[in-house]
């Protein structure tokens, strides 16, 4: 732990790391003011240790200078984590439950937001293509981390990775072999250019940015854990305005919209997987 | 010391060091009692109500925005991390795993430190890793009250073994001594 912050002063963390999101904010625009507490304040605390700096003003003395330091920051409160078809069961029910309707339609827009490197939105897009839908979709992936996106276009994973990628492909009824959807190279693997003729990476903030598309399906998954309840209900409200009449909204398998301002805009396709559709009126 | 919250981690032998200690605790414990155990990939939902069918307190997973509230014991969710924000009400996170755990005990008790202080309790149970220890100390700096299994009674020694040797706790205590112990301490 942290010596400065002991527990006369424990009180300090919490005011400077106020002061620290206001001056990010101010200088680089990115708002992380209704991010959970807790999860900054570990995040702080760890980035604290690894460079040296004994206090968060400290901190941001050196973030307010330093662009290069910052982005290395933004990488810290980002949380990239993700795998290729994460919770398996999840896309067991989207080929159930969501394709059928998805099939009703003649063009399909979809919208992944905070899609990290782009695992979850190739896992989709073999899905897509294995259901015969992918030719008529139109896929924007987004995320506010440049750095991201960069790898997601690039379509390159470590071969480590794979073996788990697969039993999770089985798991979600992959009707293939994963590898027919990637080459591999060396130690890394490259997923093949048909799965992302149909998709756009592009840059976006949920946080700061307006509605980005009109879209049929949104799959935000693992990001609104990271916000604090009123953001969440703002994000929520972004989605709801982004869909389409009776358009459909994925969550991660622990995100709920239960007790937030929109619970009665949707309704639940399976409430388990956390799938639920917009209500029409 | 008017105590807020007991957290417990545990890893191996835990489900029964678990069964022993939970079902002791009576309806009005005063505080809520969460809970990192290890368990792999693996849901805990059998185990859950399993322990619904002993306990008086309500045994359940914790969930997002939800309030840590006395009368319920939380269970972090399989491959989250749970944490206590500042209006005492959990959220998770899917970062990385932590001392290749995820939920991770250190980063439950650090997060509840912030917010407790002293008014919190944290519980260190029978392990086979050294997650915990870290976020022990951390619960004693910030001035609250720490509690370690006594190794000799636990099904795996080496997780209170790390957290004795790190935290230096205020209490080193057998297993069958934990329930009513935390009694004692809640209901001063
Ligand atoms: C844990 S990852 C989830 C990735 C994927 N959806 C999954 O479930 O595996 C969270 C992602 O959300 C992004 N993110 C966080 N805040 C954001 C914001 N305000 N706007 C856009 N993306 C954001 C992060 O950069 C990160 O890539």
């Amino acid at each position: 732990m942290n010596s400065y912050y002991d527990d006369q002063n424990s009180r300090l963390l919490d005011i400077e790391i106020g002061l620290l999101l206001e001056g990010v904010y101010q200088k680089y625009g990115y708002d992380f003011r209704e991010y959970s507490k807790a999860h900054v304040r570990r995040r702080v605390l760890s980035r604290l240790k690894i460079s040296g700096i004994e206090t968060v003003i400290g901190l941001l003395d050196r973030l307010l200078r330093d662009a290069d330091f910052f982005r290395g920051f933004l990488n810290d409160l980002s949380i990239n984590v993700t795998e290729m078809f994460r919770d398996p069961e999840f896309y067991r029910s989207f080929r159930e439950n969501v394709i059928p309707k998805l099939r009703t339609y003649t063009f399909i827009k979809i919208w992944h937001a905070g899609c990290s490197t782009g695992e979850e939105v190739y896992s989709l897009a073999i899905l897509l293509q294995e259901e015969g839908l992918l030719d008529r979709c139109q896929v924007y992936a987004t995320d506010f981390n440049g750095k991201v996106l960069d790898i997601a276009r690039e379509a390159v994973y470590q071969k480590s990775e794979i073996e788990q990628y697969e039993q999770n492909y089985r798991q979600a009824g992959g009707t293939r072999k994963l590898s027919d959807y990637y080459q591999s190279l060396y130690g890394s693997v490259m997923f093949k250019k048909e799965l992302s003729a149909r998709i756009v990476f592009a840059d976006h903030n949920l946080v700061t940015d307006s509605v980005f598309a009109e879209v049929n399906l949104i799959l935000c998954r693992n990001v609104l854990i990271y916000f604090e309840k009123d953001l969440q209900n703002k994000v929520l409200g972004l989605f709801h305005e982004s869909l389409t009449p009776a358009g459909v909204l994925c969550l991660g398998s622990k995100e709920s919209i239960r007790f937030s301002k929109y619970e009665d805009r949707f309704t639940a396709i399976d409430e388990k997987q956390r799938i639920f559709k917009k209500r029409l009126i | 010391m008017n105590y807020q919250a007991v957290v417990i981690g545990t890893s191996f032998g835990g489900l029964d060091a678990l069964r022993t200690i939970l079902p002791q605790l009576g309806e009005s414990f005063p505080v809520p009692v969460i809970v990192v155990l290890h368990i792999g990939d693996r849901n805990i939902d059998s185990f859950i109500s399993h322990l619904n069918g002993s306990c008086s307190l309500t045994v359940k997973e914790a969930e997002m925005n939800e309030p840590a509230r006395p009368g319920f014991v939380y269970f972090a969710p399989p491959n989250y991390h749970l944490l206590i924000e500042n209006n005492f009400c959990f959220s998770l996170s899917a970062d990385e795993k932590l001392n290749f755990s995820r939920p991770s005990i250190d980063v439950l008790f650090e997060s509840a430190a912030w917010v407790y202080k002293q008014a919190l309790i944290g519980v260190i149970l029978t392990g086979a890793n050294s997650d915990g220890a870290d976020g022990l100390k951390v619960v004693k700096q910030l001035g609250g009250t720490t509690l370690v299994q006594n190794p000799c009674t636990a099904l795996a020694p080496v997780m209170p073994r790390f957290a004795l040797t790190l935290a230096r706790p205020d209490f080193r205590i057998n297993l069958e001594r934990v329930a009513p112990k935390l009694i004692e301490l809640t209901s001063q």
